[in-house]
């Protein structure tokens, strides 16, 4: 009974998160609380908090998902999170016939704690500049994934999702991953659960404190067990139930033909334990590997002094280092451009910026009129902006700028091939428009004269949005690009003196 | 693994009331010091990027028969600059007991003294000696070098000037600078170097160059060395930064060290037959008439070098600098 209430509460929530997922693609947006999985999720606030010392109010969710996890214990893990959800799913799969084979794979094991220095090194350097949990986070992980592969599969598939199809950059390094940390189970179940997830690992040390547990009724017990064979957490209900490992799902409830477990308030000493016994010297080595993750990260050139022409980051974006302290690579936004643009990058962004969004204005240009990747982002690494502040427009002095436009002129055909197109002047969406021509009268091959109009940049009114990028003709690489130079947040990445680009 | 089940099963041991209470109440306290947490976070506003500070003026007060500019000539260096700061009233003037005090040559080359792409290191080392006898706590020499600063420390000898004169030898490290705003027409935001926004004194101690993009560099030019970031967008409108830049760094003391000239292949120079004797130091507080005097130096007018035109329009000095209090000793 416990268990299929809980699998159909999991399912319901793996289907909330889904929906969510969906409903972020932009033409969906509007008014859903798109972030509301992030927020219950407490390490996304504890990023948060490390890096800008304050809270957005959605994240104040983490309040009350702490305080009943301190209560109830691991709840989250084995009702809501949608990444164990499909966790379970997998292991139930792979599931070994024998009772006792289950038994002795569901023991727990040393190896088990290597999340906790996960979560003790991810958060140090979190706090030191660079938010890498969002690489094991599970509600990052599974946004990631969806976002990115299995809602354009889905897509592919059926064609009823997006407008149009969606392509996500080297998405397939996303999906094998995703998949292969799906895999796990088939070898020992949630391993994922148990060994890596650093939110796993935040409600663990929560639930030390937890005050109701399972307990097994020891005038019951004939010590067979099959408590422990289908345990999701190796939380040996059968021994003493360890109170940070157990995910709560219940399944020791059900096994017991006697009876014999129940969840009960101050369950007895002598059969719970919620010690968390990890070894100073360990605990320290975690620590000082956090310490040293970002002086080690930035000793490669992905933060230095010049920015890479193609780290193309959305309007609102913080300053790169601030980005980095806060980004967990969700992918929310990505989801959200409405033109297919934001991209999870792979070397644009150097080697801590994996997987954060930029720009690749071949797949999609930054639609003027829109904001939605800065109303989706958890964590605020994308300022919220309106479409005023974007645009410009009084109060702010200046459009929003995330790269600046050069014409190719040995690929531009006006100027190569003396050819009429001027595509890019067309479609660019500055008032008056940022490129623009000038009439030039050329003399042909066979010696006779033409007249062209070719076309310019003026960087001051470009806002490096792409769509000029995105839609020229030459159907490869481009005869107009955007490179990152002139963007608002920084103040080195730019070309022209005192006129903001 | 089964065992046989015990006959007499003991009932395991319950939490005692005390122990309940001390349970209840831990567990009570870490999810009130969350809420709390959680409350305090809510009220407060992200922490964001320091904002830039305003560099002070650094002028003296100057009293009514204060002389403005002095001008020394003669073949030593070291005496020229003795005698041009005694002309203006002493290093006292300018240089109080327990200030700390930044000397700003130009070390932007890695160039030997006789090529003249550098301020000469007798003239640092006159200044530098003067400001610790003056009882400076600290005189910073330093400069943001254009080639790799240790070496241009090194080959123009300026490193050794400021050891000899008991000064401390600053080299620019790129975490070194801080965000500064100024009320430049062109620049409102700067990247500069640590020891001109923490100093209570700043001397400039300008090497007179012929410069391809400005005409000439000298006083004003020279505080292009003290900026870091993306500096070399600044030469699309060179004369304004110039003038925005000489009206952020108001000087204490500038000495403009003409004991060599370059007068050709500026401003990096390497050539001896581009260097001419000037075997002169102009001293004074204001920087457009040092620089104007200066121009004559390089055989140029004040109409030649358009950066003293937007220096005076902004109001930072004069450039008919023979209308000042003028002293010229030697020669």
């Amino acid at each position: 009974m416990f268990r299929t209430l809980r699998r159909l509460w999991q399912l319901l929530f793996l289907a909330i998160f889904v929906w969510l997922v969906i409903v972020t693609t932009a033409s969906l947006v509007g008014g859903f609380p798109v972030e509301w999985f992030f927020a219950v999720d407490p390490l996304v606030a504890v990023v948060t908090a490390l890096s800008r010392h304050a809270l957005p109010l959605m994240l104040l969710w983490a309040v009350p998902m702490v305080v009943l996890t301190l209560v109830f214990g691991r709840f989250f893990c084995g009702w809501i999170c949608p990444f164990g959800t499909l966790h379970q799913a997998v292991g139930w799969i792979g599931k070994l016939r024998r009772a006792r084979d289950r038994i002795a794979l569901n023991r727990p094991r040393r190896l088990y704690d290597l999340k906790y220095f996960i979560l003790v090194a991810m958060l140090v350097a979190a706090a030191l500049g660079s938010a890498q949990v969002g690489l094991l986070d599970p509600i990052a992980t599974s946004w990631r994934a969806f976002a990115t592969v299995l809602v354009p599969a889905a897509d592919n598939l059926t064609g009823g999702v997006y407008h149009g199809q969606r392509h996500f950059h080297a998405s397939t390094l996303i999906a094998a991953l995703f998949i292969a940390a799906l895999a796990l189970n088939l070898w020992i179940p949630r391993l994922y659960c148990r060994m890596l997830c650093p939110a796993g690992a935040l409600f663990g040390l929560l639930a030390k404190f937890s005050l109701f547990r399972l307990e097994r009724d020891v005038s019951r017990c004939t010590d067979c067990n099959v408590c422990g064979a289908d345990c999701q957490g190796a939380a040996e209900p059968q021994g003493e139930l360890r109170a940070t490992e157990c995910l709560l799902c219940l399944n020791c409830v059900g096994a017991c033909k006697k009876g014999g477990m129940k969840y009960r308030f101050m369950a007895s000493p002598e059969l719970t334990v919620d010690r968390l016994d990890l070894g100073r010297r360990r605990t320290l080595t975690a620590l000082a590997a956090g310490v040293a993750f970002v002086p080690l990260a930035r000793a490669s050139d992905g933060v230095g002094p010049r920015a890479n022409p193609k780290r193309i980051r959305p309007p609102g974006a913080l300053g790169e280092e601030d980005f980095l302290e806060l980004c967990l690579k969700c992918g929310a936004c990505m989801q959200a451009c409405p033109t297919g643009g934001l991209q999870p990058a792979l070397g644009e962004a150097g080697f801590e910026g994996l997987w954060t969004p930029v720009l690749m204005p071949r797949l999609g240009w930054c639609e003027q009129g829109c904001v939605l990747c800065t109303q989706v982002c958890p964590t605020g690494a994308l300022k919220k902006l309106t479409i005023a502040e974007k645009l410009g427009q009084p109060p702010a002095r200046e459009p929003v700028r995330i790269g600046s436009a050069f014409v190719d002129r040995g690929r531009c055909l006006p100027w190569a091939v003396d050819t009429s197109c001027i595509v890019c002047e067309e479609v660019c969406p500055t008032a008056p428009k940022a490129v623009y021509f000038k009439l030039e009268t050329v003399v042909t091959r066979d010696g006779g004269s033409r007249t062209l109009k070719r076309p310019f940049v003026e960087l001051t009114r470009c806002t490096g949005c792409g769509v000029c990028e995105s839609q020229c003709p030459v159907a490869d690489e481009a005869a107009i690009r955007v490179t990152s130079v002139g963007e608002t947040r920084s103040q080195r990445n730019r070309v022209l003196v005192g006129r903001g680009v | 693994m089964t065992q046989e089940r015990p006959d007499i099963v003991v009932p395991p041991r319950e939490y005692t009331r005390r122990e309940v209470m001390t349970r209840v109440a831990t567990t009570a306290g870490v999810a009130a010091a969350t809420v709390a947490l959680g409350g305090w976070l809510a009220s407060r506003k992200p922490r964001v990027a320091a904002a830039g500070v305003r560099i002070r003026d650094h002028r003296v007060a100057r009293s009514p028969g204060d002389v403005d500019l002095a001008i020394a000539r003669g073949p030593d260096p070291t005496e020229n600059v003795r005698r041009a700061i005694k002309a203006l009233g002493g290093i006292e003037r300018f240089v109080r007991p327990g200030e700390r005090v930044v000397v700003k040559p130009n070390a932007g080359w890695n160039r030997l003294p006789d090529q003249a792409a550098n301020t000469s290191p007798e003239v640092v080392a006159e200044i530098v000696r003067q400001c610790v006898g003056a009882g400076a706590r600290a005189v910073w020499v330093t400069d943001v070098s254009i080639n790799n600063a240790e070496r241009c420390f090194e080959r123009s000898g300026l490193a050794a000037a400021a050891a000899a004169g008991g000064g401390k030898l600053v080299l620019p490290d790129a975490r070194g600078f801080r965000p500064v705003v100024l009320d430049g027409k062109l620049l409102q935001e700067a990247e500069v170097l640590w020891p001109f926004v923490d100093a209570d004194k700043v001397i400039n101690v300008p090497a007179i160059k012929q410069h391809g993009l400005t005409g000439a560099s000298m006083s004003m030019k020279n505080w292009y060395g003290v900026l870091g970031g993306h500096r070399v967008r600044l030469h699309q409108s060179i004369e304004q930064a110039i003038a925005d830049l000489a009206g952020m760094m108001r000087p204490t003391l500038t000495v403009l060290d003409g004991t060599r000239v370059l007068m050709a292949n500026g401003p990096s120079g390497g050539s001896l037959d581009d260097v001419k004797r000037g075997d002169t130091v102009i001293a004074g507080i204001d920087e457009v008439a040092i620089d104007s005097a200066g121009a004559a130096l390089l055989g140029r007018s004040v109409a030649d070098l358009p950066f003293l035109a937007a220096g005076e329009a902004a109001g930072l000095g004069r450039t008919d600098y023979r209308s000042l209090k003028l002293v010229e000793v030697g020669g």
